[in-house]
Formats: C-alpha cells, structure tokens, sequence
C-alpha cells in the first residue's frame, strides 16, 4: 500500500513544483520506490524540472481516458531508478480529470509503488480538490507572508473537508507545513513573517524551512531537482525534510540570516 | 453479464435546517430582518433550506399568506422545506406547493403541535416587535429550559471553514480568521478567535461567548454586533467574555 502525498498551497508560484520533484527524488534515492504525478493540466512544468520534458509521450489524461496504459505513460527518471514520473497533459483542459478517473490510476498506482507524490495545481478548484482528495498526507507549501499563509489555512480547511479521508471518518490527512522562498535577511528585517508569525496562524507540524536559493533556478533550468545538489542549502533542506518525513530528528537550518552563526548556536529557537 | 445491481437504496439521515420563527406578519419588516441576517453570514444562509414555523404567529393571530411568505423567502435566497405549526388555510397553501407539513422532528423528541407555550425563555427569530417590552431583572445565570447537546470541535476551524451548533458550541482549538462560528447557544473557543463568532443566533440574548484570545473579526450575540474594528484592542491576548447586556455587547476580561 502506497502512501499518497499531496503538495499543496491554494497559491501559485510558492513552490510546489520544486518541493514535489525534489521530495519525490528524496524518496525515491532513499531506496523508495516513488511516482510523482502533475496535476496541472495544461501547464505541465514537473517533467521539465525532472528534466524529461522530451521523453513524455503519453500523460496522465491519456491514461484516465484509458488512450494508454500506466506502464506506458510513467516515466522512469534519468537519476533514479526507483522514481517515476506521470506528466500532465499541456493540451487537454483541466475538465479530463475527473474524480473516478484520477482514483483509478492512484489505486493502480498503490499496488506498486511505497510512495505517489501529487504536485497540485495553485487554486482551490477543481485541480487542486482531486489532487488532494485521496491524499493521506499534505505538504502544505507556504512563503513567508500574510497573503500565502491566509490561503494556506484557507486550504487547510478544504483538506479537513473536503477528502476521501474526510468523507469517509476516517483518520483525517496528516498535515505538514513546509515553510519555502525563506529569506532570513528579510524575515529579520520585518519585511516577511517570521516562523513564529506562521505558526501562530497555521499552527502545524513544522517539516522543514527551505530558504530562498539561487540554485533552485538553476536546478530547475539543468533539469535537475535541488535535492541533488547536495552543496545547496536548498538542497539541504529538502533533504532533511525527507528525512523528518521518514521518521528521523533532524534541527532545523536556514532560520538565522548568514552572520549569525554564535547566535544560532547559542541563541534560544525552538 | 447479468446486472444485478439496485435501482435505487433508502437510507435514514438527518440533516439540517435551521427554522425561521415568524413572529410579524409585515412582510417588509420580516424582508428587512432577514436581509439583516443575511449580512451578518451571508456563508451560513445562502441557498440554506429552511422550516417556516407559524406557532408563533398564530399564537398571536396574526393573519400571513403562506404563498407570499414562500415567495418572499425564495427571493432573498432561502429554498423552504417545511412548514410547522400552520393553520388549515396555511398547511392547504403549503401542500399546494409541495411543502411538506409537520414533518419536523427535533432532537429530543417529537413536536406536538399545539402543545402548550414554551415558558419565556424561547427566543423568538428575526422579526422583533417593533417596541421590545423592558426585560424583567433577571439573576446572572439563567438554567437554559431545552438543553441541546452542545458540540465539541477539537480541531482548528480553517478560513473559509463554517460550524453551526444547536445548542452550545465547544472549540478546543483556533478559529482562523476568515472562518464562521455559529451556535443557537454559548460559544467557547479554548485558543484564539480570530475568524466570525455568533452566538445565539435564534435570538438568545443570555447567549455569551468565551474566548482565550480575542482577535476576532465579528462578534455577535442575538444579533447585535461588533467588527474588528470597533472591538478594543487592549482586550486583545487576554480571556474574555462577551454578552449583552441592554442591547450593548460588554466584553470583559476573565481574571
Ligand atoms: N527555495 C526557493 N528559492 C528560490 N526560488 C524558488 C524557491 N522555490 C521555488 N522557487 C522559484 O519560484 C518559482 C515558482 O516555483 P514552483 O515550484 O513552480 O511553484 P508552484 O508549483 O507552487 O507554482 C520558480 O521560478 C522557482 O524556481
Ligand atoms: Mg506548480
């Protein structure tokens, strides 16, 4: 039985797309096997992340419609064998999912793999309903400001609600917050939120704080996800995050601006 | 293959509808109130179906075209779905429009029509009476005369996110701001209370609200309100408690 995780945000542009491709890559070089699916129809931009945007033949729609066969469709990365990727269609309209059809390839999906990460569309529309709707756990992705943490808890909402999980009384979906775009120069400086301004509002698990990094554009541009560039702070982070998702302790970095390192050291954060 | 499959299944639920209790005939008055009530949540009420109750009404004798009623509810956005309480012309109108009839049950048994007057302490919706008779001096705690379950809500309520209780409604956790709390009764919110708080909603004046930190974006007790920005800052991070008193919401701090 596969764990299914969404990435989701309610916003566009706080990083999804790059915290799906480098989570599902984390798993998935911890010797897990993993699918990451993209599920914005019509801007399909994971497999350029992943770097297969030239290998994609068959996507998600295709399959749903029953045009192709999973096997056919998934895509194996170029780095990792244990990774798989289901791209989006860029030509369909996001109306070809549908909450049957999407629920069909994730059970397909469960037989065979440990983990299937959902990269949702921004938006709490239809997109974004059916990535999260079969989910047992979500990477609630938020930047540091009033505007992306409002439609955070707006999503938070959706999630308690609006799920399989929900719908069914279950255990409801687990939530985490991935706190992205982290500029600790301009947290201190008041012009973003601080982490404890987050957490006052939003109040989740914290998995992890990826600061804001040049490498994550130049990751994205070689095709390669961050994760891989182990000398990114970025990269670190995600790493980390992966590893607090699978159950290990690891502090959490990148909070403090760069110089100070004896108030990190001895400075009182939680 | 032979399908074998039902046509169709029964099952037994319940689901909510909230009863309008009308206690004025004047159609515009009633308009007004509702349009009232639908600003303070517009969320809760909109496409809400509704029980039309005329006990009091005709308690009162108070002559009301059920068609004209139906009408003017359809028109501000309500779709109802019984009647209660309707005299014979009444209950003629509202089969006529294939309204179901006394088929309201609520939680602690049947309602008997034509049983005798609740004692005062049922508060009566939307339309006051124009002149509100001076209320009797009354001890601080009054014991509520129909207890209904309260809810218990242990998680956070999200923007967006809307509860409505019978009786008395419990949150053990955050209200965010953008989200809409409601209940017939008191409201407690053990954490922050950032988002709507509506307490009493049917019209209980003794309705409070109790908070640990008051941050909230409307509060409102049986109607009479108050936005962020009329409430005072400086009971803001403190416990509080928030009633009526003379038609005034006091907020004070819990020591
Ligand atoms: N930690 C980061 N540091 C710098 N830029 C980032 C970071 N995370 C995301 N970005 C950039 O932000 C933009 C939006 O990211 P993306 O993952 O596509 O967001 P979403 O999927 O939520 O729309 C991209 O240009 C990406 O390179
Ligand atoms: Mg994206």
């Amino acid at each position: 039985m596969a764990r299914i995780i969404v990435v989701t945000s309610g916003k566009g542009g706080v990083g999804k797309t790059t915290t799906s491709a480098a989570i599902a890559m984390g798993l998935a070089k911890k010797g897990h096997k993993t699918a990451v699916i993209d599920f914005d129809v019509g801007l399909r931009n994971l497999d350029l992340i992943l770097g297969c945007e030239r290998r994609v033949v068959y996507d998600f729609i295709n399959v749903i419609n029953g045009e192709a066969s999973l096997n056919q469709a998934l895509i194996r990365d170029k780095n990792c064998n244990q990774l798989y990727i289901l791209p989006a269609s860029q030509t369909r309209d996001k109306d070809a999912l549908s909450l049957e059809g999407v629920g069909k390839v994730l059970d397909e999906l469960t037989k065979d793999f440990e983990y299937i990460v959902c990269d949702s569309p921004a938006g709490i529309e239809k997109g974004a309903n059916l990535a999260m709707y079969y989910a047992d756990d979500a990477f609630v992705v938020t930047n540091p400001e009033i505007s992306s943490v409002r439609d955070s808890d707006r999503m938070l909402g959706i999630l308690s609600s609006k799920s399989r999980r929900a719908e069914r009384s279950e255990e409801p979906i687990k939530e985490y917050l991935l706190l992205t775009r982290y500029d600790a120069d301009r947290v201190k400086s008041g012009e973003m939120l601080g982490l404890d301004d987050v957490q006052e509002i939003l109040s989740l698990e914290l998995l992890g704080i990826i600061p804001e990094s040049k490498s994550v554009l130049s990751a994205s541009n070689a095709g390669i996800p961050v994760i891989l560039d182990e000398k990114s702070e970025a990269g670190q982070a995600y790493a980390d995050v992966v590893d607090r998702y699978l159950g290990e302790t690891r502090p959490h970095r990148f909070i403090d601006p760069k110089k100070g390192f004896l108030s990190r050291l001895f400075g009182g954060r939680k | 293959m032979l399908n074998t499959s039902p046509v169709l299944e029964f099952k037994s639920s319940t689901f909510f509808a909230p009863i309008l209790i009308l206690c004025s005939h004047d159609l515009v008055a009633i308009e007004e109130a509702l349009q009232e009530k639908i600003r303070l949540a517009p969320e809760f009420f909109r496409d809400s179906p509704l029980i039309i109750d005329f006990r009091e009404l005709n308690k009162l004798h108070l002559d009301l075209d059920f068609a004209q009623i139906v009408q003017l509810l359809r028109r501000v956005g309500f779709f109802p779905v019984g009647i209660r309480g309707g005299n014979e012309l009444q209950n003629k109108q509202a089969r006529e429009l294939w309204i179901p009839i006394d088929t309201v049950r609520e939680l602690g048994g049947t309602i008997t029509i034509g049983e005798t007057a609740k004692p005062e302490t049922s508060q009566p919706a939307a339309p006051q009476p124009a002149v509100a008779a001076p209320r009797e001096p009354q001890p601080a705690i009054v014991p509520p005369t129909t207890p209904a379950p309260a809810t218990l809500i242990t998680h956070p309520i999200r923007s967006g996110q809307r509860i409505y209780a019978i009786g008395d409604l419990i949150i053990m956790s955050q209200v965010s701001a953008g989200a809409e709390i409601m209940a017939e009764g008191n409201i407690h919110v053990y954490n922050t209370l950032r988002g709507r708080a509506l307490a009493g909603v049917h019209g209980n004046t003794d309705a409070r609200i109790f908070c640990f930190d008051l941050q909230a974006e409307l509060i409102s007790i049986a109607g009479d309100y108050k936005t962020s920005e009329d409430l005072n800052k400086q009971k803001y991070n403190h416990p509080v408690q928030i009633y009526l008193q003379n038609h005034a919401l006091i907020i004070k701090e819990i020591a």
